[in-house]
């Protein structure tokens, strides 16, 4: 049967049994390929997308519960300016070696910047601990995280300056 | 950083506007045919269009070790192009236009290294001459200057675009006249450029092999033994054939051998989680097979009792090492082992391909093209003319995407379809049920120390698993620095199927030389890194026929990992320092780690120092420094977490919850990574700097806590 999502600020039409996880949906339905299949379980992050603001393994939400629901993909976070500074800082830094982890990675990155503008190490570690890199691109990770969160923060500062 | 690597923003937009090229063709490169457009194309791997667009060839496969990027770089800087505005495409598997199109041995950059440069230099001299043509001036008089040729007396500058026309229609010079710049010179190699893909990847543009759609594609799983080999006695065809969105269901009928297709069930859908759901209908009962009833419990006990039988064979004997035993101050003896391991790109294992009119079209992640298209015209019948294969970058490599199981078995399902391109994807558990996994091993080693500590006997008895046996390079130091030497093999037989994993042979040979060397210079009193400072230069003076192992480039990596790791300096309590060092696939590499032990002996590696030689030249600085960086982390996990374990000839990981890698919160806050410029060719970073991680965190942790790790992964909580 079909489903009306919205996804990257979009209502979208996706014909596929409830039971199919968005995932397959994005991929295979949709032609939305960003997404990436890692594991199937929750266990690698490959397939983090954003769920009304919250990073989610797109591997487990079935169509028939995402009614009403904004999805953030991979295709679509770099409309945020948060998102946008994060694709940009792992460019910068060179982050990727396969690249393959890297949209989840940054899906997941955005929801913490977003809700935690200026995270602590000990907050990236957390954050970004379900989501596996098998090239081990961590530090470089950290580091676009850190860099992000730097100029979130100096942008925030200013705000407050003019604000005040 | 440590790595001080942080390109400038105008360089993110520069990367931006050549990948943003590159990415549009691997969605459509077998239709994007830059060739055919006029210009100048000296060879396979430039092309110069009137309108001044540069393109590059890149021609082999990309599996994250930077290739798609490095390899162009080496053209570019000949050709004097401006990098920025140079378009990168991926060329096609064609090993007769193209050379070698392998990704494997670490050999792309010293393969690439000459020819690559020469490829560029051709054009770029052709491009002079062209100039000197119009401008009617001898050519030694022009210079050229990112894009242009520049005659400096007169001002006179010209894009290459605009002399592509002319340059096409003049001979290629002959190549013992092609002058290769001077390194000093070099305004591309040797600096750090971002993955030319990079802006594709963070955007979620389609690049990858799993990302491949082609108009009326449909979507296969394929259901095979769990047991490798065994063939199929049933399955409920009918139940998964009336499961929503399934087309078809097939039994193909395959053979035993896992590198081709083997007996089992595809499941063709509409999407691949229809074809994936109806797969688990099939209820598919299996013959026993050649792997039945192994297991690796089962090799382990095998191989305990071959160290006590005499070895079936022998890779270096030197002197007398059981005479010396005799005569010896003390002896030690130990045995290591460490145990099969999946490779687990993150992209599971997956190809497309369309059959139609005796015709084969691949669409494939592949380290290795060419032995996929032999694999199908072995086992299908085709010629190598009728099989076309597109090369996708590939989510991870390892040496996973070597064989080519999945390529043939996504056309021999293609053949099934009526024509229509079928994308064939494994799940994560038949990736990690059906590797070929890095082989377990089991060594057991017996030393001699004289009254003065001095290492003068060595047995290493290495047992390996099946046909391949125990891998043992004659030419490893410490052969040639013992006076008295026995390097002996055996091997457990099994049919678990094996193949190479990054660095092959040295990731686990290192770890037990490198730690039983650490043993061994405990019991001598002596400091670790001043006993094999001290090896080392006894192997310098004994040079081995062939040589193999340069022992004074492990030398210089060794001396200089001691001083920038500050080895020998206070540790706090339960903090250790360790130390290796591991010549392989042309690099020569010494690694300290810190870690720390807790009273649960929970381990905590806090620091790595790398120290590398791979020649005189580093192609791409960044690229290389996230390579090493990676391969300690790789290590790392291999170390302290991974492990299959067989049963009744099967795998009992089957995700990534049973067989966990290493996460973030897990990494060390800094790997510092040093180089030792020798005078040597540049050579590959797939591989080299990994095999030595994880004896030097073996040692660390002995360092840190008195446990020597013999077997991996790393338990402290064992007796």
């Amino acid at each position: 049967m079909a489903y009306t999502l919205n996804i990257n600020g979009k209502a979208v039409s996706v014909d596929a049994p409830g039971d199919t996880p968005l995932l397959w949906a994005l991929r295979d339905t949709l032609g939305m390929v960003g997404t990436k299949y890692g594991c199937g379980v929750s266990s690698c992050g490959a397939c983090t997308v954003h769920l009304d603001g919250l990073p989610v393994r797109a591997c487990q939400q079935p169509l028939d519960s995402l009614a009403g629901k904004a999805i953030v993909t991979i295709e679509g976070v770099g409309a945020d300016p948060v998102g946008q500074r994060v694709q940009a800082a792992w460019v910068e830094l060179d982050v990727a070696q396969c690249g393959y982890c890297q949209p989840g990675q940054i899906m997941a990155a955005t929801a913490l910047l977003k809700s935690t503008p200026r995270p602590t190490d000990a907050q990236i570690d957390a954050a970004m601990s379900r989501n596996l890199c098998r090239c081990a691109t961590y530090l470089r990770i950290r580091a676009a995280i850190r860099s992000v969160g730097g100029i979130a923060a100096a942008a925030a500062e200013m705000t407050e300056q003019h604000d005040g | 950083m440590a790595d001080g690597f942080s390109p400038s923003r105008r360089r993110f937009l520069q990367v931006s506007s050549a990948a943003g090229g590159g990415l549009l063709m691997a969605v459509t490169l077998a239709e994007a045919g830059f060739a055919a457009e006029a210009g100048f194309a000296p060879n396979v791997f430039v092309h110069i269009a009137a309108s001044g667009l540069i393109t590059i060839t890149a021609k082999g496969p990309e599996i994250g070790q930077g290739v798609k990027t490095s390899l162009p770089m080496l053209i570019a800087e000949e050709l004097d192009a401006p990098w920025g505005g140079v378009k990168i495409v991926q060329a096609d598997a064609d090993q007769a236009v193209y050379g070698g199109q392998v990704a494997g041995g670490s050999r792309s950059i010293p393969n690439a290294w000459e020819p690559m440069r020469r490829a560029g230099a051709t054009a770029r001299a052709m491009l002079v001459a062209a100039a000197a043509q119009t401008w009617k001036v001898d050519p030694a008089a022009l210079s050229t200057d990112a894009g242009q040729v520049v005659h400096a007396a007169s001002g006179r500058r010209l894009a290459y675009g605009r002399l592509a026309a002319l340059a096409a229609t003049l001979p290629v010079p002959d190549p013992a006249t092609l002058v290769l710049k001077d390194p000093k010179t070099y305004k591309i190699i040797g600096t750090p450029r971002g993955q030319v893909d990079a802006p594709a990847i963070v955007a979620g543009q389609p690049l990858f092999g799993i990302d491949v759609r082609l108009p009326g594609m449909v979507y296969a799983a394929f259901e095979k033994a769990p047991a490798y080999g065994a063939k199929l006695i049933g399955a409920d065809l009918a139940a998964a054939k009336a499961s929503p969105g399934v087309k078809d269901v097939v039994v193909l009928e395959g053979g035993s051998d896992p590198s081709t297709v083997v007996s089992g069930v595809a499941v063709i859908a509409d999407s691949w989680w229809a074809a994936q759901r109806a797969r688990k209908l099939l209820n598919a009962k299996w013959a026993a097979g050649p792997s039945a009833g192994q297991s690796t419990d089962d090799f382990a006990k095998q191989a305990a009792a071959l160290f006590d039988l005499a070895p079936q064979g022998v890779a270096r004997r030197d002197g007398d090492a059981g005479a010396a035993f005799k005569t010896a101050a003390k002896v030690v003896e130990a045995r290591y082992s460490y145990p099969f391991l999946a490779h687990t790109p993150l992209e599971p294992q997956n190809c497309t391909a369309r059959y139609r009119d005796g015709k084969y079209e691949i669409w494939a992640p592949t380290q290795n093209p060419e032995q996929g298209r032999g694999l199908i015209v072995r086992t299908l019948g085709a010629k190598p003319a009728d099989v076309t294969i597109h090369m996708m970058r590939c989510g991870g490599g390892f040496g996973r995407r070597l064989a080519n199981d999945y390529m043939v078995e996504a056309a021999a399902i293609a053949r099934m379809t009526g024509g229509a391109p079928v994308k064939l994807l494994w799940s994560r558990e038949d990736d990690m049920a059906h590797d070929f996994y890095r082989s377990g091993g089991y060594h057991g080693f017996t030393a001699g120390l004289d009254a003065a500590g001095r290492l003068i006997a060595l047995r290493h008895h290495a047992i390996g698993h099946g046909a391949r046996g125990a891998d043992v390079n004659p030419g490893e130091i410490p052969g040639r620095a013992v006076e008295n030497l026995e390097f002996v093999t055996s091997s457990v037989p099994g049919a678990t199927p094996t193949g190479p994993m990054r660095a092959p042979r040295s990731n686990g040979m290192s770890f037990v030389y490198q730690s039983f060397l650490d043993e061994v210079a405990h019991a001598a009193g002596r400091d670790p890194m001043d006993f094999r400072i001290d090896l080392l230069r006894a192997a310098e003076d004994r040079p081995s026929q062939p040589p193999t192992q340069a022992a004074a480039r492990l030398l210089a990596v060794l001396h200089k990992a001691r001083e920038v790791s500050g080895w020998g300096r206070a540790q706090p309590a339960g903090h250790g320092l360790g130390v290796a060092y591991c010549n392989s696939y042309g690099g020569y590499f010494a690694e300290v780690v810190e870690a720390s032990v807790d009273a649960a002996g929970k381990v905590r590696v806090h620091k790595v120092w790398m120290v590398g030689d791979i020649g005189r030249q580093i192609v791409n600085p960044a690229g290389a420094i996230n390579q090493c960086q990676g391969a300690a982390l790789d290590g790392i996990s291999q170390a302290l977490h991974q492990r299959i374990t067989i049963v009744d000839g099967a795998t009992v990981q089957r995700n990534f919850d049973q067989y966990p890698l290493l996460r973030m919160r897990e990494a060390p806050e800094d790997i510092e990574v040093h180089w030792v410029l020798s005078d040597n060719a540049p050579t590959g970073l797939g591989e080299p700097a990994l095999p030595p991680v994880i004896p030097a965190l073996c040692n660390a942790i002995f360092a840190a806590c008195g446990k020597r790790v013999r077997h991996l992964p790393v338990d402290l909580t064992a007796a």
